[in-house]
């Protein structure tokens, strides 16, 4: 059956300069870089180079970059580490309704701990009220945390107004970039955050690492105890290879941002041409232009998440859904009733995230699949559209 | 996650659509927080000659209504009305766990048909 991968915001394929770059670090270069000998100090060397590069394509310094095991740990680093630090000078948050449940969640665990948290709405395009934002930080604000770009409708947020009001009132900005490497550009003085979240897996890297951002300065503290690894920020023995590999694909990544971007913006409207012309009754959802060049989102209200994927599945095509059908109540994302979508249409979203290797032809096949696989599906639903 | 014969009902379903004349009509569920499962049924002799149905959700849903159309059809009323939610799922080779509450639909939809028919006759 061919096969067709449009979940490249869940996770990307390797991409094999950066498998080459990493295997060295399993095979003959596997010291533990805690220790003294040859070995440690080839892993040691391994991990300063390659903290110095992704604090090179970031606009920042080495020692403000910490390793971590992917973009759910920095994110709970961040929130969390800023939180415990700075409780004594104030104990309210800002964030989003639309983040990224390893965002969302780590707010929520604060709350239980007695931080209030200010939830921020969004526009029907999926962009957050920066107004309503500013209204909301107070003397006791401590930390503001909104995603670079959303990770279901691809909308991008207007993370520099954000970081002018954050820095006017002297508070910490915390971003989730780890939808937007490769894809927007990244340089955390112009955003003017304080700290920035990225993951090896979202460009062409090893799963289960990641970096975050700390800016010099920024009190923060250990959310993972132990011999006092990365700065006493993140103990744990350092993951080489994995710190090789997301440095490696994050130089790649931005390298090659331009030519990159340019190949998925133009098949990304292909595709959203296509389905929108050929589908009757679907929308696009969040913002027609302030989105990333590889994300394509829709609504196709009579037909439900899951049923679409497994039907395009049986096609070889490999997409998403904010449907969030596996858990118990099969509420719809919350993404999309945070945009004001009613939940039946909500239910029948489909997300479509493009890479570096998709083609033409491939758009093709999908944009017919799609359709095919709506009007079926519309055809046993009782819901009329 | 699923069974061949669940994806089997998912991908071929059997007896989609409306009865336009059907002499009970019951739905089960409710698309806003959960999937939606509506059965048609036309009765003669006390049999059930003809079962339809239309489904709002996710495989289970629409595998689970397939399903229950073709155990019900030909069936007694009396029959009929002792499928139940386990049956449903036990024919299709099982469910996931967190899918059997999307099997009750369509055997309760059933019922609900069932019991419209009934009250209709009376």
């Amino acid at each position: 059956m061919k096969t067709i991968y449009l979940d490249h915001a869940a996770t990307t394929p390797i991409d094999p300069r950066v498998l080459s770059a990493i295997l060295p670090y399993y095979e003959s270069k596997f010291g533990n870089a805690s220790s003294l000998h040859w070995a440690g100090r080839e892993a040691k060397e391994a991990l300063e180079k390659a903290r110095e590069t992704v604090a090179s394509v970031l606009n920042a310094d080495r020692k403000e970059i910490v390793f971590t095991s992917g973009g759910t740990e920095s994110d709970n680093l961040a929130i969390k580490g800023v939180a415990y630090a700075l409780k004594g000078k104030g104990r309210h948050l800002i964030t989003s309704a639309i983040e990224h449940p390893a965002v969302l969640e780590s707010f929520k665990a604060l709350q239980e701990e007695g931080f209030k948290v200010s939830y921020i709405p969004v526009g029907r395009d999926g962009i957050v009220d920066v107004g309503r934002l500013e209204e909301e930080v107070r003397p006791d604000t401590i930390l503001i945390s909104v995603m670079h770009a959303n990770n279901e409708v691809g909308t991008i947020q207007p993370i520099e107004e954000i970081g002018e009001i954050a820095e006017r009132n002297g508070v910490c900005l915390h971003t989730d970039a780890v939808q937007t490497m490769g894809k927007l550009p990244i340089d955390v003085e112009k955003l003017k955050v304080s700290l920035l979240s990225i993951s090896a897996h979202k460009i062409y890297g090893p799963k289960g690492v990641g970096a975050l951002y700390v800016k010099d300065g920024v009190k923060i503290r250990p959310i993972l105890h132990g011999g006092g690894h990365e700065g006493a920020l993140r103990s744990g023995t350092e993951n080489v290879p994995g710190i090789v590999g997301l440095s490696f694909a994050a130089e790649t990544a931005v390298r090659e941002m331009d030519e990159t971007v340019r190949k998925m913006r133009s098949l990304r409207d292909q595709l959203i041409k296509g389905i929108l012309e050929q589908v009757p009754g679907s929308s696009l959802t969040g913002h027609p232009v302030k989105r990333l060049p590889n994300n394509a989102h829709f609504c196709f209200p009579g037909v439900e998440g899951e049923s679409l994927i497994l039907t395009l599945n049986e096609e070889g095509i490999a997409a998403s859904t904010g449907s969030a059908c596996s858990s118990k109540k099969k509420e719809p994302s919350h993404v999309l009733l945070a945009m004001g979508l009613d939940p039946i249409t909500a239910k029948g979203s489909l997300r479509l995230t493009l890479g570096r290797w998709n083609s033409e032809p491939e758009i093709d096949y999908t944009v017919d699949a799609v359709a095919k696989a709506v009007e079926k599906l519309r055809r046993i639903s009782p819901i009329t559209h | 996650m699923y069974s061949e014969r669940v994806m089997d009902h998912f991908m071929n379903p059997r007896n989609i659509g409306e009865i336009r004349d059907a002499d009970g009509v019951g739905s089960f569920g409710n698309p806003v927080d959960g999937d939606l499962v509506k059965i048609y049924i036309k009765v003669e002799d006390g049999r059930l000659v003809d079962v339809k149905f239309k489904a709002f959700g996710c495989v289970a849903a629409i595998a689970t209504g397939s399903m229950v159309t073709e155990m019900a059809k030909g069936r007694t009323i009396d029959e009929a009305l002792k499928i139940t939610r386990r049956d449903v799922a036990e024919s299709l080779g099982g469910l996931p766990p967190n899918k059997m509450e999307c099997s009750n639909l369509a055997a309760d939809a059933l019922h609900k048909a069932i019991e419209e028919y009934l009250r209709r006759s009376r």
